[in-house]
């Protein structure tokens, strides 16, 4: 069995984005893939790596997780994160922080430090407090780009996943800026995923997508471990990080055709998702216009892409 | 085949003392129920429609753990949670933190309805609940003497309870030590101290249209923002065109095996009937869980099943089948 590592900053790219929002992104998914391949060389455990590689999307400005989160109708910050386990399906999620610098890292905790499985808002944030993890004021999280899109969509009357219209003609021309995950498998086929997000731009405050959703936005056993993004409210209702899973067990085909099959049943322009299997095998589907990520196998094969072709 | 079906639960995993007199509470109840959405079938209302108006009486009754006589978080308060269902699109609707809306259910359903998104939680649902204008009460409104009672034993046994109802004979309580001898557990707790109650309703109408619906007020005390398997779809709750399907047991259980979801993927994907399929997910996916489900198919039918000592539940079909267990 050998290793392999995907990892994505979202669903949702419009064709027209400038090299100057490119780049830092390209350049964002390029390090923290190698810091993924660096650990599962170093023999890490994959909930280790995913976890490592979602905090470094999360530090990273330009993907929307953590600082650079989206900002919510009222202007503020509600980052959202999960992480499971495939070997033993434990799995960890929160909602509605504010100040955790790190929530997928918080989310470990709640699996591993809580007989909870998900803790949200006011009582998430107080259990960081108590855990002692790394905390900031609000407003390290918020970017001048966020608070750029926020007004547009205020001002177009919009909620916006993450991603403007194709054809918007907005300004930036980015408004396509995405939760991020990573999944990976070790070769000894141990697998896990993790996801992290601020949510839709303008999102009403309280709302909660899918990324925290075990079984819509993240999930992994023994067979595979998925990570999902796009517009949240369709990921839910296509459970599907689980039916990439349970097609993978039900029907014993390829990851690849798995991957196809779950996104033929989403509806168009809404969802995309990284994928490992136990075997070593990777999957990043997506019907939006583009979707950035990058993905890597011991074999030596690499490759990081927004659109169809890959662009290294 | 064909026709409407209905079935309702609240809880599995009762204990095996839990006194006659409530058995035969919890049976009126579920019976009442039932009733209430057999009659709305009747009238030709949609599933959808008959999940929520089930759901609420659930949540009215101090009986079972939702709205009134939910289980209390840790600081002796309640934050209630509760999802619904449509079959037919898959539309869905979720709330979470609920401390002062008197219907989650209800909640739910205007999220589905009335926001572009699909779950809402705390400070932002209540706010929410509030544009809607639904009934609003104290939080105090939630909270039954019972359930005081079980928190403190609870924190004395200082774990986490589903819920539970303690045999009560007039005034004397059995205290934890004795029941902590009780063999049976769920959620690493002895049976007698504990039992989920959370409630649900799954139907199918006469167009075939499934619709489901789940609500709770969680473990007794919960760390105060926890959340459970019932408002998250695909675990506790889950319609789509085949099936409408609503659990109840250990959360975590429910959650890890995507319960509900579970239910229509073996249908759909490896040909199982309904019950095939209720059986299937209750042998096969829990491993050591404990949980319970219910689920109509769009065919008429209707199925439990559980792996628990006992589910409180209820089913009706048109042809005049009819049921109310709990062992």
């Amino acid at each position: 069995m050998r290793w392999a590592i995907a990892v994505h900053g979202g669903a949702g790219v419009p064709p027209s984005l400038p090299p100057e929002k490119r780049l830092p992104r390209e350049a964002g998914l390029r390090h923290c893939l190698d810091v993924g391949i660096a650990a599962l060389q170093a023999r890490n455990h994959p909930l280790d790596v995913v976890e490592l590689v979602v905090r470094e999307l999360e530090n990273h400005p330009y993907f929307n997780a953590g600082r650079g989160s989206v900002l919510t109708s009222r202007g503020t910050i509600e980052m959202e994160a999960s992480i499971m386990d495939g070997k033993t399906m434990k799995c960890g999620a929160v909602s509605g922080l504010s100040t955790v610098v790190n929530p997928v890292s918080l989310a470990r905790l709640v699996m591993e430090k809580t007989p909870h499985i998900y803790l949200a808002f006011d009582g998430a944030e107080a259990f960081a407090r108590e855990q002692g993890v790394e905390t900031v004021e609000m407003s390290h999280f918020i970017t001048p780009g966020n608070i750029e899109r926020l007004k547009q969509a205020q001002e177009a009357g919009r909620v916006q996943i993450d991603h403007t219209q194709p054809d918007d003609a907005v300004a930036d021309g980015d408004g396509r800026i995405g939760t991020v995950g990573c999944v990976a498998v070790d070769n000894e086929g141990n697998l896990a995923a993790a996801t992290s997000t601020g949510g839709m731009v303008n999102k009403m405050v309280g709302r909660i997508g899918d990324t925290p959703v075990i079984g819509a936005g993240t999930y992994a056993n023994h067979l595979c471990a998925v990570s999902a993004t796009g517009i949240g409210e369709a990921i839910i209702r296509g459970t599907v990080a689980r039916d990439v899973a349970a097609l993978m067990e039900f029907k014993g085909i390829s990851l690849e055709e798995v991957a196809a099959y779950v996104m033929d049943r989403v509806p168009p322009d809404t969802t995309g998702l990284i994928a490992v299997s136990s075997t070593g095998e990777v999957a990043m589907p997506f019907n939006t216009p583009g979707m950035f990520r990058a993905c890597a196998t011991e074999d030596g094969y690499s490759e990081i892409a927004i659109w169809d072709s890959p662009s290294k | 085949m064909g026709g409407w079906a209905i079935a309702v639960h609240g809880g599995a995993g009762v204990d095996p003392n839990l006194p006659k007199e409530r058995q035969e509470e919890a049976k009126r109840l579920l019976t009442r129920c039932l009733d209430i959405g057999i009659s709305a079938l009747r009238s030709n209302l949609p599933a959808i429609d008959v999940v929520e108006l089930v759901v609420r009486e659930l949540e009215t009754d101090p009986l079972f753990n939702s709205g009134r006589g939910s289980a209390l978080t840790e600081k002796g308060t309640v934050e209630m949670e509760a999802s619904i269902m449509d079959g037919p699109k898959r539309r869905c609707g979720a709330v979470s933190g609920l401390t002062t809306v008197k219907n989650p259910v209800s909640l739910a359903r205007l999220v589905m309805d009335k926001t572009p998104h699909s779950y809402l939680a705390f400070a932002g649902a209540e706010e929410f609940a509030r544009t809607q204008g639904v009934e609003l009460v104290d939080n105090g409104y939630f909270i039954t003497e019972d359930n005081v009672g079980m928190l403190k034993l609870a924190k004395e046994a200082n774990s986490i309870l589903f819920d539970y109802r303690v045999p009560t004979l007039g005034t004397c309580c059995i205290g934890v030590g004795a029941a902590l001898e009780s063999p049976i557990q769920m959620n690493g707790l002895p049976i007698s101290v504990y039992a989920p109650e959370t409630v649900g309703c799954v139907v199918v109408d006469k167009e075939g249209r499934c619709a489901a619906a789940t609500s709770t007020g969680g473990l007794m005390n919960k760390m105060n923002g926890r959340i459970g398997d019932s408002p998250l779809i695909g675990s506790g709750t889950y319609a789509c065109e085949l099936v409408g399907v609503s659990c109840t047991g250990e959360g975590e259980a429910i959650i890890r095996s995507t319960l509900a979801r579970e239910v229509a993927a073996v249908m759909e994907y490896k040909g199982l009937n309904l019950q095939e399929a209720v059986d299937n997910v209750i042998k096969y996916r829990l491993d050591e869980g404990k949980a319970g489900v219910i689920a109509v198919s769009k065919n008429g039918e209707v199925a439990c099943g559980f792996n628990t000592t006992g589910m409180f539940r209820g089913c009706a079909t048109e042809d005049g089948f009819r049921e109310v267990g709990v062992w």
